[in-house]
Order: C-alpha cells, then structure tokens, then sequence
C-alpha cells in the first residue's frame, strides 16, 4: 500500500454481546482511505457504520483484522500512544453537539488543546484563529447554551480543527440540524477538505451529503456492499432487481413495521425523514458511482 | 492535560452544579465547623490546666511528705521520739488531718536518695498584712512553694531563686487596691509586708514586686523568692530557734532526663523509705485524663458528621458521573487519559472538601472568637486567664486536611467510575 493512506483498515470483524444476545456489528470489512480523500460511509441504524468509524478513529478495538495510522499498527501502539494519535491526529464532529454548558465557546473548542497539555496563552491563540475562521470570533466569550444549533455545530468543528487534525470524523454532522444551516456546515467541512487537506470520515444516512463526497462506502448487515447497490439503501426493493438473495430478507423484515404491513413503493407514503429525502438523490448518487 | 488546567477545571466544574455543590458544602461546613469548635475547646482548656501546672511547680519536682501512719489496733501507742514525732497539718485526707513532719534527718535522706538532685523545705509563713508605703494594708498570704512554680505573668518576670533581693510575684487582684495604676506600674515597685512572730510582736519586711501573676486555681497566693521566705521565716521565729526543724513538705528535684518508668521506680524507692512523692502530674493527672476524654468524645461526634458528609460527597459526585457521561466520553475520546479523568474527578471531591471545610474552620473562628470573648467576661470570668476556645494554626490546617482527605477517599468509587467510562458508550444516542 502506498505511503500517503491515512487509514488502512483490513477484515475488521466486531460483535457485540455473546451467546443468543450475540451480535455481529461487522463482519469482515476491508478499507483504505487516503490523504486528502473524502469518504462516506452511508448505512441505515444497525447496519454497522457506526461501529465502523469507532473502529477507524481507534475508538474502539476489533474483534478480528487491524488497523494502520499513517502507517502505525494501532494494535502494537499503548494506550497512551493510541490516546496521544487520537488527540492529535484525529478531530470529532458527532451529530450532538456535545459542547459543556456554561463554558465559553472559545474554552469549548480550545478543550482538545487543554487535554493535550497545551500552555493556556498558545491555547487562547489557536483557538480565536479558528473562531475566527469559522466566523465565530464575536461570540468567543459567550456561554455555548445560547448559540443557534447551526453555531453549535460550527463551534464542534472548531473543537475538531483547533489541533489541526489529519482525519477529522463526522458522525451524522448535519443530523440535527434543518437544511440551510446543515448546508453551511457541509460547506465548511468540504472547504476545510479543500483548502487544507483535511480527510473526511463522513457517517452518514444522507444521500446528499454522500454524494458530496469523493467516495461512498455502502454498508448493510456489517458488510461494505458493492457501489452498484447503493439502492439498497433505500426501501425501494422493487427498483433493484440485482440484490443478492442473502441481503434481501434481512432487508424486508426492517421495514415491515415501517410500512405497516403494505410494502408500498411509493415515496410518498415514506414514514420517516431519513426515506423522504433519498429518492431523490439516488440518481444522482448512482450516475457518479 | 497539565496539572494546573486540571486543578481549575476542577474548580470550575464544582461550581456548575451551584445549588448541588452548596448542598453538600454544607453538610461538610457543618462537621468541619463543629470539630474546629471541639478542637478548640481542648487547645483552650488544655493551655489552662498547663498555665495551672506552671502555676503549681516545674515537672522536674516531687511534693515530698512522710507517708502517713495511721496507727493500727494491733500496733498499740507509738513510741514517743524526740526527734521525728513533730505533727503538722496535711493536704492529704479530711481537714484536720495531720501528719508527720519533715526533720532535717529526713530531708538528708531524701537527698541522699539515688536519683534526687537536691530537696528543700517548704516553709511555710503566715504574714498578716502588705501594703504600698502608707496605703491601706491588705490581707496577704504567700504560696509555700511559689519557688519552685512557673506563675502565670501578665507583666514583669519569673522570680529569680538565686537572688539574694527579697522579690515578690503579685496577685494581679492586689495591683489596684495598692494603688498601682496598672500591672506594669507594679512591677519594681517596693511593697511592705507585716508578719507577727511567734512572740506575738509584729515586724515589717520589704520585698521588691518583680511580676504581677494571674490569680490561680490550683496554687492561691503571692509567689516569694527563697531570699524573702528566708526573712519573713526568720522574722515568725521571733530569733527563736526551735529545738526540733520540722517541715510539713518537702520539694525534691530529680533530674528531668528520666523517664516515666524512672520517675516511677523513684517513687517507689521513696516509699520504701517511707515517703509519699508525688510530681505535679500525678495531682493534676486526674482532670486532665477527664478533659480529654470529654474533648475525645466531642471530637467523635464531629467524625461522625463528616462520615454523613462524605456519603453527601459520594452522592453529589456520582450524580455528576452521571450527568457528565457524555462529556467524559468526549474527552476521553479527545485522547484524555483514564487516569486524568480520575484525577479530576478526585480534584472535584477535594475542593468540595476544601470548601465546606475552609468555610467551617472559618466561620468557627469567627464565631468562637466573638463567644470566647463574651464568655470570658461573663459566665467564665471567675477563670481568669481562661480562654475557652483557643484556635492553633495546626489544628485547624490538620482539620481541613482531614476532611479533605475523606473527601478525596468519597470521591474515589466516582472517580473510578468516570475513568473506567467506555467512550463509545457514552457518546453513543441512538
């Protein structure tokens, strides 16, 4: 493999539980991720991305298979060393925000910094860099509970960015938030990608937002699932004739109780804003794959 | 994360949860506050009953007496002997009681013992009067062994037993009546003191006042050097010399360097030569044993109170756990250490302890001050020199540690829970 992989992980294999509560989470998934790169990784709840981030961003150990940091095999680093990669390698962006109540904004992002053992004055400095960058110099000394959700996210990519990481992870990142502040904050995590390298791990059940990305890694059922079905995704099993038949029961069981009962094709009748929102991307996701 | 960001994140963290924190500050102010109190009040009456051993005689002395002998049915009558069958009045059993004196055989004996260093007579004088060159004169009696006390100044200095002056300690009770305008206008002043001897003629010795003393509990009247018991004595004999020199005491030093056991085996050794010894400890051991026994127990009610306060601490910090699940999982996913998170949450439970006890302390000082005070001059001002409440810089430093301890050992299950907070788990909101 080349030398410019950020994240090469091969076979990972995690499940949770033991005995009949047993549950294979992953099952055997294989990825690489270069510099520079933008990734997705789209998968409905359940479906094993969640775990597979945990596992990238060293969260987390795997059952089975490894994991290499810019070239370190996470499984000979130390525990100390494995924290140390984490605080200044990787920066977090979950779909909550995560941000201590009744402490300043600039304090919230500086946190990284502070747990890296950084000196108070540098800390102070890097931190209104990024708030500046991310507009936010203005509410520096103001208490996180009264921003707008969309200055909540832009405050937790400024947690991400302050230790100028090499790969920041974005858990669900515009989840919580409506569509015109959620595109900001696309905005800025691809610029951020554009204009200073940054790797993009983007978690995500947004076809829109995957389709921004360089690349899509489609799991179901702990396994990555051949970019022709991404349609798998969705609930529409009558679109997609190609499906393996080991995908397709698991796949009708879960939405049974969604369509209760009725397998309507129609999106319309969609009960949830997760479905309402992929048809209309599916072409568009499927044309550039 | 360093040790300083640790420490103010703490600080700042105890502070977010305000009602919480005070809540729980309080039930530690409350133990913290009542063990400065009872600290206190066994600082303060210790420091008295000390004052009051000074008072009665240096730790280097026995009272020296013979052992009474309370004659037996069986024994029959006492052979009379010229030399020893002197009786003088004893302090020992009920009033009346005597026994027999000291001669200068005995008083040899005693010296001669192996571990005495040298044993002087307590004579004792009786003067009628003093008064301050033409003033009104004044009843007046001198403590016998004042040589040997440590009294309880409140100016002037020590008597100096070496002195050949005739020198005198004052009640401070005398310094008015005399006519001095305060205790330092007493001091090295010349005071007269009227004594009749044995022939019923009265006769006036001088004595320079070198200290004026606290009025004691335990040892009532003047101190007198040896140079001015030696006049007044000689002016009581009357130029008399008696056949027989008895003495009702004796005051013997031994050498300061022995130990309990010594000290012991020399009193035995004194009663097989039939003395009784006893040192100022022995006398005033008694009510020592009983003040701090009564301090013990309301010191364990304090403990008591801070045993409840630290369930308080470990409730407050658990619930924080809790509460802060997500944060902690953040930041150990931020690459801080569990140790560091431990570290932390130990800190958090140390300046709740710090506070309620720093607040304690504080505030028992305050007020025991104000009640020390208030009760010196009224319910305990027949104690003069007593202060009920005496607040010693270690004490109260050794008790906020002490409950900053037990807070610290509250907050260990917290803390390792926090630390032990699987990061996934935390995060995890689906």
């Amino acid at each position: 493999m080349s030398a410019d992989l950020v994240i090469d992980a091969r076979d990972l294999e995690k499940s949770y539980g033991s005995g009949s509560s047993r549950f294979d989470a992953l099952k055997g998934v294989s990825l690489q991720i270069a510099a520079g790169e933008t990734v997705a990784i789209v998968g409905k709840s359940g479906s094993g991305k969640s775990t597979l981030m945990h596992l990238l961003a060293l969260l987390d150990e795997p059952d089975e298979g490894t994991v290499q940091v810019a070239g370190k095999e996470a499984k000979a680093l130390s525990r100390r060393e494995i924290n140390e990669l984490r605080n200044k390698e990787f920066g977090f962006v979950f779909q909550q925000f995560f941000l201590t109540p009744n402490v300043s904004v600039l304090d919230n992002v500086i946190l990284p910094l502070k747990i890296a053992g950084i000196r108070n004055k540098q800390r102070r400095v890097r931190g209104m860099e990024v708030l500046n960058q991310l507009e936010l110099a203005d509410k520096a000394d103001k208490k996180a509970t009264t921003l707008s959700g969309g200055q909540k996210q832009r405050v937790v990519i400024g947690r991400a960015l302050v230790n100028n990481p090499r790969v920041i992870f974005a858990d669900e990142p515009t989840g919580n938030l409506d569509t015109a502040t959620g595109a900001v904050v696309e905005d800025i995590l691809f610029a951020l990608n554009r204009e200073q390298g940054i790797t993009l791990v983007i978690v995500t059940h947004d076809e829109d937002l995957a389709a921004r990305c360089d690349r899509q890694i489609y799991i179901r059922d702990g396994l990555i699932v051949p970019g022709g079905a991404i349609h798998s995704t969705d609930h529409t099993t009558d679109h997609v004739g190609s499906h393996t038949g080991a995908h397709n029961p698991t796949h009708a069981a879960a939405h049974t109780g969604a369509h209760s009962g009725t397998h309507n094709p129609s999106h319309a009748g969609a009960p949830t804003g997760a479905h309402a929102i992929i048809p209309a991307s599916t072409t568009s996701v499927g044309d550039a794959s | 994360m360093r040790t300083q960001d640790l420490v103010a994140t703490a600080i700042s963290n105890t502070f977010r949860s305000k009602l919480r924190t005070t809540l729980t500050v309080l039930a530690i102010f409350v133990g913290a506050f009542t063990l400065t109190l009872t600290n206190a009040v066994g600082a303060g009456v210790s420091q008295y009953v000390d004052a009051q051993v000074g008072a009665l005689g240096s730790p280097d002395v026995f009272i020296v007496a013979q052992a009474s002998q309370a004659a037996s049915a069986d024994d029959g009558p006492v052979e009379y002997d010229p030399n020893g069958s002197a009786m003088v009045s004893s302090n020992q059993g009920p009033p009346g009681t005597t026994t027999q004196a000291l001669t200068d055989a005995d008083l040899e004996t005693i010296g001669d013992t192996a571990g005495i260093e040298s044993v002087d007579p307590v004579r004792s004088v009786q003067p009628d009067y003093i008064e301050n060159s033409g003033s009104t004169q004044f009843e007046f009696s001198i403590n016998a062994t004042s040589a040997v006390t440590t009294a309880d100044l409140t100016a002037g200095a020590q008597l100096d037993g070496g002195s050949t002056e005739p020198q005198l300690v004052l009640p401070d009770t005398f310094v008015s009546p005399l006519g001095f305008a305060s205790a330092e206008d007493a001091v090295g002043a010349s005071v007269t003191i009227g004594i009749t001897d044995i022939l019923g003629e009265k006769h006036t010795v001088d004595a320079t006042v070198v200290g004026v003393s606290l009025e004691s509990l335990l040892a009532a009247g003047a101190g007198a050097n040896d140079a001015l018991i030696a006049e007044l004595a000689d002016a009581q004999s009357g130029g008399i010399d008696t056949a027989v020199t008895s003495y009702g005491v004796a005051i013997a030093h031994f050498d300061d360097t022995l130990s309990a056991e010594q000290i012991t085996a020399l009193k035995a050794d004194l009663a097989t030569d039939g003395y009784t010894a006893s040192t100022i400890e022995d006398q005033l051991g008694a009510v020592q044993t009983v003040i701090t026994g009564i301090v013990g127990v309301l010191n364990a009610f304090a403990v008591i109170a801070l045993i409840a306060a630290a369930f308080g601490i470990i409730n407050t910090l658990l619930m924080s756990v809790q509460e802060r699940t997500r944060e902690i999982g953040l930041m150990k996913a931020m690459g801080m250490s569990g140790g560091k998170v431990y570290t932390l949450f130990s800190l958090e439970a140390i300046v709740i302890g710090f506070l309620g006890s720093a607040i304690g302390a504080g505030v028992a000082i305050g007020l025991g001050s104000i009640l020390s005070n208030v009760l010196a001059d009224g319910l305990l001002s027949g104690l003069p020199g007593l202060n009920i409440l005496l607040f010693e810089p270690t004490s109260v430093a050794f008790v906020i540690l002490l409950v900053m301890l037990i807070a610290f050992l509250s907050g260990t299950l917290p803390a390792q829970r926090a630390a032990k907070q699987n990061p996934i788990e935390s995060l995890r909101y689906e």
